[in-house]
């Protein structure tokens, strides 16, 4: 028996790996100095930890220890790196290109920027969720200062052409940021062979803990500059000021150099899981799509339609597994998933969808029995659905005329 | 946010789940909702044509849990009542009922629509047997 409940929504965020909880708690209790305190071996011991996870972190992107910025998270990061990238170099231009699917700590200080006077660009994507290098290219202007554009997405586990588009960039003299909190960790990334500027993670999502992130600040060719988001003690090279978060920051360098370490077994791991999960559902319901790109994608994450139902309804009918849906019902807004809805796979599926985020403590027991249990409730569903019903009777949904409520 | 005992109860065992033939004079079918707005509720009820009293209903539904169990509740409150007591189920009783938050408020809302469509359907075939029925005299 597997025990339960059983969590498969590691693309919201993970469990802190016991190793990086043990590696924090020194610093809770004995190790508690203030990292910017100069004069007292307190002090001394704080700021050594600090610097070991700048390393750390360094290590897993290609990126120096100096180029490395702690920050509270990555909506904190995307923040600095955007609003910080268009104000700093207003004088040079006021164009901002990003795309539709982008998590909102991007798209939001993107809106603020273009309320701000600036001017956006959300390119869109294509039925995979990818925006390609050409696009990019096509959007440049001689006022574009920054390409902001996710290395992998939150709800179907996409890949971008991240190289590709980091030599478009380079080209032509423009900032590349990328939010790579979902692909750090999870797939290589090298900042320089990648040809990225800035890029944003964040520790909860690589089994280290909440409150934590950083922004990878490229050094040379080019040096960047940002304009602070928060002044004070000018901590981070004057980028961010605020107290380090030591014991968080332990926790993330730690988290890093678990990753660097395991990625290559992990990833090869999780692809098996993830196509077990995939195969062990189609054997058994017909009508279930993939969202998302069928190779390009996260090792995790497994974004699935199934026709005729509905995403919360199938949620409670698997209660005692943790998983995501894209469904209006599942937020607040009673608005479908504005990723899926870019895809174009129509709003009915993007009701219809669950992500499976699977991660580094999930087992094969776990992946049959959620095989069992989803093949179950929607089934369960089905049969009480009037669509279901009708398709069986040979009925094509999309002709019929509905009375829209 | 956690569903009620009731709504749990409605989606695990609904009842009266199933169609009736739409075609029947003695059946009266609602569809309200749309797929693309995540919601479609199917009632059907079947009157008894001596009495007048709904002697049985049915419901399908694509919709969250609480869509479910608002149409599975319905069906249960439709069965013996007249037309004109059915008429009068509100949706504010399903979510007293059903202990419905307010975001799924929207979800009674539909039940209720389900079931007025349902009994003006019944009466538009009604209308139509006497209708014809009244041709074919003449």
């Amino acid at each position: 028996m597997v025990k339960t409940p059983i969590y498969m929504d590691n693309n919201a965020t993970t469990r802190t790996d016991p190793r990086v909880v043990q590696a924090m708690l020194p610093y809770f209790t004995e190790f508690y100095g203030n990292a910017a305190s100069r004069n007292h071996s307190f002090g001394w011991k704080a700021e050594e930890a600090v610097e070991q996870a700048r390393e750390q972190v360094g290590s897993l992107i290609g990126a120096g220890a100096k180029e490395v910025i702690f920050t509270s998270g990555a909506t904190e990061s995307n923040n600095l790196a955007i609003k910080g990238v268009a104000s700093m170099y207003k004088k040079k231009g006021n164009h901002v290109i990003t795309a539709v699917t982008e998590h909102k700590a991007v798209i939001d200080p993107c809106k603020r920027l273009e309320r701000d006077g600036y001017h956006v660009t959300f390119l869109p994507v294509d039925k995979f969720g990818r925006v390609s290098a050409e696009q990019v290219a096509a959007a440049l202007t001689d006022k574009t200062i920054l390409v902001s554009l996710m290395a992998a997405n939150n709800e179907i586990g996409t890949l971008h052409p991240i190289k590709e588009i980091g030599k478009v960039c380079k080209q032509k003299g423009v900032l590349f940021h990328t939010d790579a909190v979902q692909m750090v960790g999870k797939v290589p990334l090298d900042v320089d062979e990648m040809g990225i500027d800035l890029l944003s993670l964040s520790a909860h999502k690589i089994y280290g803990p909440k409150g934590v992130g950083a922004l990878y600040v490229r050094r040379k060719d080019p040096r960047v500059r940002l304009d602070p988001l928060i002044d004070g003690g000018g901590h981070e090279r004057g980028m961010r000021s605020g107290t380090l978060a030591v014991t968080n920051i332990v926790g993330l360098g730690l988290a890093a150099e678990l990753c660097r370490k395991e990625l290559d077994v992990e990833a090869k791991r999780l692809i098996g899981l993830r196509e077990r999960l995939k195969k062990g559902i189609e054997a058994e319901l017909g009508d279930v799509y993939l969202n998302g790109h069928p190779t390009e994608r996260l090792p995790g994450n497994m974004n699935l339609s199934f026709a005729f139902v509905e995403g919360e309804a199938l949620m409670m009918g698997i209660k005692d597994v943790a998983v995501s849906s894209g469904s209006a019902c599942t937020s607040a807004s009673l608005e479908p998933s504005y990723v899926l809805k870019a895809l174009g796979v129509g709003d009915e599926l993007a009701h219809s969808s669950i992500r499976f985020g699977l991660g580094r403590f999930n087992t094969e027991e776990e992946v049959d029995f959620v095989i069992d249990d989803v093949v179950r409730a929607v089934n369960h569903l089905r049969a009480m659905s009037p669509l279901f019903e009708m398709h069986k009777q040979g009925i094509d949904l999309k002709t019929v005329q509905w009375a829209a409520h | 946010m956690a569903y009620s005992t009731k709504v749990l109860d409605h989606y695990n065992n609904p009842r009266n789940v199933g169609s009736f033939d739409r075609a029947d004079p003695t059946v009266g079918t609602g569809i309200v909702g749309a797929p693309e707005c995540g919601d479609v509720m199917k009632l059907q009820i079947k009157v008894d044509p001596v009495t007048g009293r709904i002697e049985d209903a049915r419901f399908k539904t694509f919709g969250c849990g609480s869509a479910i169990a608002s149409s599975s509740l319905a069906t249960e409150w439709l069965k013996g009542k007249t037309i004109d007591e059915a008429r009068d189920i509100r949706n504010t009783s399903i979510v007293e009922e059903l202990s419905l938050p307010p975001v799924k408020v929207h979800c009674s809302v539909l039940a209720e629509d389900a079931i007025k469509a349902a009994i003006k359907d019944y009466q538009d075939k009604q209308a139509n047997l006497v209708g014809s029925a009244a041709t074919a005299a003449s």
